[in-house]
């Protein structure tokens, strides 16, 4: 795994627990990978990986069944995602406003722009 | 446990690599030992594993000197230092001569990882590149199970794949009894596994913070003009980083190499701001 040289390492290893979750990788009720299984898949100290899942169990997006491993919550996938899109109204969109000002784009041209790429996708 | 007390050393009169050094190691930890060339931690290191005497001061593991080598305890200490040799015999051989030494040897992890490493156990070491033989060592010390690993710039010489398979076999050899204190210079290759972070200058401890309280108490990265007035440590030049008192600031991954720099330049304004 590729470090973002800004954010925590844990904080990172939450993002990978979050898009696993979001793409259906991970479903609710199922067991994922144990702490040593993610400090070895992404490189980082097993106390490093701790954090993370201490993290995600604080948000109850996994649970731990002692002495079987950590499972993902039965409304994880929920909870993932309304982080996800607070995250998104609360950090991504207030900068791409601030750069449409800045560059005076409409947001009838972002809207096009939004529609073409509905239509590119299919 | 390890506990390093006003440890003294020095290889010629007058001259002393290490100062006063008090040091304190748990298990559970991978310590980052950083410093300038000739700051005295392959000194250290070789102290810590019974190879030098200090001139004074008292290194004790678990509670027992290591100066008197009692074979129980070697048993439980590996050092991969920077300069080795290994003799002209297949890798095989090598490890049935050594792995003796050390009652917690895992012949099947040394296989895996000798395989893992593109190796073959019939090879032998005299042919090897100076890498390869790096690894044959890397695998033996990985092997042997000690409580207390010693590394000094194991990294050096490995190839860039080599250094991820390192990362990912330290992250699965990390366990809570295990000790682990690397030595190096190559912040980039390791910093993903480092959770303690001791710096040498000038035969002293000028540091010893771990990575949590630092992550708590320092904010790195790219500061506004207005911000950098109350830097802590600024690099010069475009793009040039920051170190700031966190404050209320959002927390960011410690920049290892920007922290050592910072600790260099301005020692006494980091460590008030993390003691605090």
């Amino acid at each position: 795994m590729d470090f973002d040289g800004s954010k925590p390492i844990y904080l990172q290893i939450v993002d990978f627990f979050y898009e696993n979750i979001l793409i259906r990788e991970w479903q609710e009720g199922e067991r994922i990978p144990s702490v040593r299984e993610i400090a070895v898949l992404v490189e980082v100290n097993p106390n490093t990986a701790i954090r993370a899942f201490n993290h995600l169990q604080e948000m109850e997006i996994i649970y731990n069944k002692r002495g079987i491993g950590y499972f993902v919550s039965e409304d994880g996938y929920q909870k993932v995602l309304s982080i996800r899109r607070n995250e998104f109204k609360e950090v991504v969109l207030p900068d791409v406003f601030k750069k449409m000002r800045l560059l005076d784009v409409t947001f009838e041209e972002v809207k096009s722009l939004y529609e073409q790429n509905l239509d590119e996708d299919k | 446990m390890i506990t390093l007390k006003d440890l003294e050393f020095g290889y010629s009169k007058g001259q002393k690599v290490l100062n006063g050094i008090s040091l304190h190691f748990e298990c559970g930890n991978i310590y980052g030992l950083f410093g300038k060339n000739g700051e005295g931690k392959t000194s250290l290191m070789k102290i810590m594993s019974g190879l030098l005497y200090p001139k004074r001061g008292a290194y004790s593991l678990e509670g027992t000197l290591v100066s008197t080598r009692k074979a129980y305890w070697l048993q439980q200490v590996f050092l991969v230092p920077e300069d080795f040799e290994l003799p002209n015999i297949p890798i095989s051989s090598y490890e049935n001569i050594n792995a003796p030494f050390y009652p917690n040897f895992s012949k099947s992890r040394f296989h895996e990882l000798i395989e893992e490493f593109g190796l073959r156990p019939k090879a032998n070491i005299g042919t090897l590149s100076f890498g390869q033989r790096k690894k044959v060592l890397i695998a033996f010390a990985l092997s042997t199970n000690t409580r207390f690993l010693f590394m000094d710039e194991p990294t050096n010489g490995l190839d860039i794949p080599s250094k991820s398979q390192f990362r990912r076999v330290m992250a699965s050899v990390a366990t809570d009894d295990k000790c682990i204190v690397i030595s190096t210079h190559q912040v980039r290759d390791l910093y993903s596994l480092i959770n303690h972070v001791m710096v040498l200058d000038h035969a002293k401890v000028v540091f010893d913070q771990s990575l949590a309280t630092v992550t708590d108490k320092l904010w790195f990265g790219k500061a506004s003009a207005e911000r950098k007035e109350g830097a802590l440590y600024s690099e010069t030049g475009l793009g040039g980083k920051s170190i700031l008192p966190k404050k209320g600031l959002e927390e960011t991954e410690v920049d290892l190499e920007l922290l050592f720099q910072g600790i260099l330049s301005a020692p006494n304004q980091i460590n008030s701001i993390l003691k605090r």
